[in-house]
C-alpha cells in the first residue's frame, strides 16, 4: 500500500522497509483513538502495523527484512527478496500455512524494483489468511516454492507467462496460457491491451492480425 | 505360462514375452497420445497429452489456455463497472457466483457494504445457481461415462432456475445479475412464490438423479476407487470445492469465512471420506440439497429495505489492495485487486478454482486406464471459461 501511493516515486530503500517503517509511527498517533472512522474520511483507510505473536517472532528473527501491516483487516508481510524460500517455508512448518491459495505479481514500471510478487496463504487450522510479497527487479529471479507447495507449479508458470518473472528451481518453467513460442508478456504494464506477437500470428494462425 | 502371481498388466504381457515380462507392451516403448483439444469429453478446449502403457497413464500433461481471452488485462483498461459483465464469461455456468465475488471484493476496497435485502437476493441467486452448476456437471459427467438419461433429467430441470434469473435480469446464463453495491434489480412480482414453487420441484427431482445412479453397478464400477486423492494431497494441490471436501476436508468458505448473509443460515458441510470420484459425486448430490435448505430460509426470511447501498456513480476505490473469495460451486474463487485510486484496477487478479484443481488431473489419474481419464475430468468439474480465462 504505501509504496503505491505515490507510484511516481521510486522507493529509494531496497525493501521498502523505510516507509512503512514512517507509516508504522504515523500511524498510531494518527488512528489510534478511531482508526476505520477516523482515517476514512479524506483519503481511505490506510494500513495499520499488523501485531501479533506471530509477527513478533519473526521480527525478532529477521528484523529490519520484514514489515508486517493490515488493510481493511487482511494481513500481509512485505519481505526482502532474499527470506523468500525461508519464510515461506517457515510460514508452511511452523504456522500451519498449508494451503498457498494464489501467487501473483504485479507491475509498477517507475519503480526500480519492477515487480511485487505476491503469495496468498491460508491456514486450514488457524482458519487465516496472510499474504507476503517481496519486490524485484526487471530480469530477477526468485526462488520457486513447488517444493513447499505443490500448487505452485502451475501458479508461478502464469506469472512467468504474464510477467516474464523467473523462478529458480521450478521443475517446468515454460508458458501455460499462451502458445510455447509467443514473443512478450501481456500483463506486464508496457504491453498494450492490443497489442499481439504478430509474426506468431502470421505463421501459426495464416492471418495478418488478429483483430 | 509363468505361474505366479501377477497383476492384470504383466499378465497380459507374460503372453507375449516370457523372460523379461517388465519389458513394455509389444516390446514398443510407451505410447504418446493426444486427447483434445476438440474432443468431447474434456468439456471445452481442453488438451490433454496422455502417456501410457498400453491402456495405462503412466502421466498425463495438460495444455491449456485456447480460451484465453486476457480477462485480467481487460480489467486493467475497464471502469471497476465496465468490468463487472466479464466476470460471467469465466465460468460461464455459474456466473452469478462469479458476479458476487467480484461485487463483493469491490465494496470490500471501497469499505462499503450491501443491504441485507441484496445480501439475501445475492444469496438465493447464487445458490438457484450452484444448483445449476451442478446439474449441469451431474449431466455432462455422467454422459461422459456412458449413461445418458440423468443429461436429459437435469438439463430439464436447470431449465426452472435459468427461467428465475431470465425474470430477474433478463439473461439465462451471463446474467450480470448484481452491482458494486447491492443489486441492480428489485425482485419481480411472485419471486419469493417462484423460488418456493422451485424447491418443492427440484428436491423430489435430486432423489430421482440419485434413483438412477447412486446404487447403479455400472456408475458404482466406474466411479468408485477411480480418481482417488488424498486430503494431503488434495491441500498441497490447493484444490477446493466438492473435490476438497470429497477427501474429508470439512471446509467450506461459506462457512469458514462467510460473506454476503451465508453466516445467518443454517446449513451442513457434506463431506465424502475416500476422495473418489464416487464420493464426489455424492458430495455435489448432498451440496445441491443443502443449497436447498439455504434458499428456503433466506426466501421465507428476505427483509425489506433497499437493494444498493450508497455508492458513487463513478467507483473510485481508494488507494490498496484485497483479498476476496467466495465459495464457489468448483472451489475458491477468489479476486486479488489492486487500486491505485482511479476508476480502473491497477491489477486485478482472479484465483480460478476450475484452473487449480485441474493441476491435480495428473496425480489422480496416475495408474488409471484411459477410460477412467474421461471420468476423472469429468468429476474434478472445469470450465475452460475459467480455467484459461
Amino acid at each position: 500500500m504505501a509504496e503505491e501511493a505515490k507510484p511516481p516515486v521510486p522507493p529509494p530503500p531496497p525493501e521498502g522497509e523505510k516507509k512503512p517503517a514512517a507509516e508504522e509511527r504515523a500511524a498510531p498517533a494518527s488512528a489510534e483513538p478511531a482508526k476505520p472512522a477516523a482515517a476514512a474520511k479524506p483519503a481511505g483507510p490506510v494500513p495499520v502495523p499488523w501485531t501479533s505473536p506471530l509477527v513478533e517472532k519473526y521480527r525478532g528473527q529477521y528484523g529490519s527484512g520484514l514489515d508486517a501491516q493490515t488493510y481493511l483487516g487482511q494481513n500481509y508481510f512485505a519481505v526482502d527478496r532474499s527470506l523468500i524460500p525461508d519464510i515461506l517455508r517457515l510460514l508452511r512448518d511452523e504456522e500451519q500455512f498449508d494451503y498457498c491459495v494464489d501467487i501473483t505479481a504485479v507491475h509498477y514500471p517507475q519503480r526500480e524494483k519492477q515487480f511485487d510478487v505476491v503469495w496468498i496463504l491460508y491456514s486450514f487450522p488457524r482458519n487465516e489468511r496472510v499474504r507476503v510479497k517481496t519486490q524485484i527487479a526487471d530480469g530477477a529471479s526468485i526462488p520457486s516454492s513447488v517444493s513447499i507447495w505443490a500448487t505452485a507449479n502451475w501458479l508461478e508458470r502464469e506469472v512467468y507467462d504474464m510477467f516474464g518473472i523467473q523462478f529458480d528451481g521450478h521443475p517446468d518453467l515454460k508458458r501455460i496460457l499462451l502458445p510455447d513460442g509467443w514473443k512478450g508478456h501481456p500483463l506486464r504494464k508496457d504491453y498494450g491491451i492490443l497489442q499481439q506477437d504478430n509474426e506468431w500470428v502470421q505463421i501459426n494462425l495464416g492471418i495478418e492480425s488478429g483483430q | 505360462m509363468n505361474d505366479s502371481t501377477h497383476d492384470a498388466s504383466s499378465r497380459a504381457l507374460s503372453n507375449l514375452d516370457l523372460e523379461t515380462p517388465e519389458k513394455p507392451y509389444l516390446d514398443s516403448n510407451e505410447l504418446i497420445i493426444n486427447m483434445g483439444p476438440q474432443h468431447p469429453a474434456t468439456h471445452g478446449v481442453l488438451r490433454v497429452i496422455l502417456k501410457l502403457d498400453g491402456e495405462k497413464v503412466l502421466g498425463t500433461e495438460c495444455v491449456i489456455g485456447y480460451l484465453h481471452r486476457g480477462v485480467e488485462k481487460i480489467a486493467e483498461n475497464r471502469t471497476y463497472t465496465m468490468f463487472n459483465p466479464y466476470v460471467d464469461r469465466m465460468d460461464y455456468v455459474a456466473a452469478v457466483s462469479n458476479g458476487l465475488g467480484y461485487c463483493e471484493a469491490v465494496e470490500k476496497l471501497m469499505n462499503v457494504e450491501a443491504p441485507a435485502r441484496a445480501k439475501y437476493i445475492r444469496v438465493i441467486l447464487t445458490e438457484l445457481n450452484r444448483i445449476a452448476s451442478h446439474q449441469l456437471w451431474l449431466g455432462t459427467h455422467a454422459l461422459d461415462i456412458g449413461a445418458m438419461t440423468p443429461l436429459f433429467y437435469t438439463f430439464r430441470d436447470r431449465e426452472e432456475i435459468l427461467k428465475i434469473f431470465e425474470k430477474y435480469c433478463g439473461a439465462r446464463l451471463t446474467t450480470h445479475a448484481f452491482r458494486i453495491g447491492g443489486c441492480q434489480y428489485e425482485t419481480y412480482a411472485g419471486f419469493e412464490k417462484e423460488v418456493k414453487n422451485f424447491l418443492t420441484f427440484v428436491a423430489p427431482k435430486i432423489d430421482e438423479y440419485e434413483e438412477l445412479l447412486t446404487t447403479n453397478r455400472i456408475w458404482i464400477a466406474r466411479t468408485k476407487n477411480v480418481g482417488v486423492i488424498s486430503a494431503a494431497d488434495a491441500i498441497a494441490l490447493g484444490v477446493t470445492g466438492p473435490v476438497l471436501r470429497a477427501s474429508g476436508v470439512k471446509w467450506d468458505l461459506r462457512k469458514a469465512q462467510p460473506y454476503a448473509a451465508y453466516s445467518e443460515f443454517d446449513f451442513d458441510i457434506p463431506t465424502g471420506t475416500n476422495g473418489d470420484t464416487y464420493d464426489r459425486y455424492l458430495v455435489r448430490m448432498a451440496e445441491m440439497r443443502q443449497s436447498l435448505r439455504i434458499i428456503e430460509q433466506a426466501v421465507n426470511r428476505i427483509p425489506e429495505g433497499p437493494i444498493m447501498a450508497k455508492v458513487p456513480k463513478i467507483i473510485k476505490p481508494p488507494v490498496g489492495e484485497i483479498y476476496h473469495s467466495i465459495e464457489a460451486p468448483k472451489g475458491e474463487l477468489g479476486y486479488f485487486i489492486v487500486s491505485d485510486g482511479s476508476t480502473q484496477p491497477y491489477r486485478l487478479r482472479v484465483r480460478p478454482p476450475s484452473f487449480v484443481n485441474l493441476q491435480a488431473l495428473d496425480t489422480m489419474v496416475r495408474g488409471l486406464l484411459v477410460a477412467d481419464v474421461v471420468a476423472v475430468i469429468g468429476t474434478i468439474d472445469i470450465v475452460l471459461g475459467e480455467v484459461d480465462r
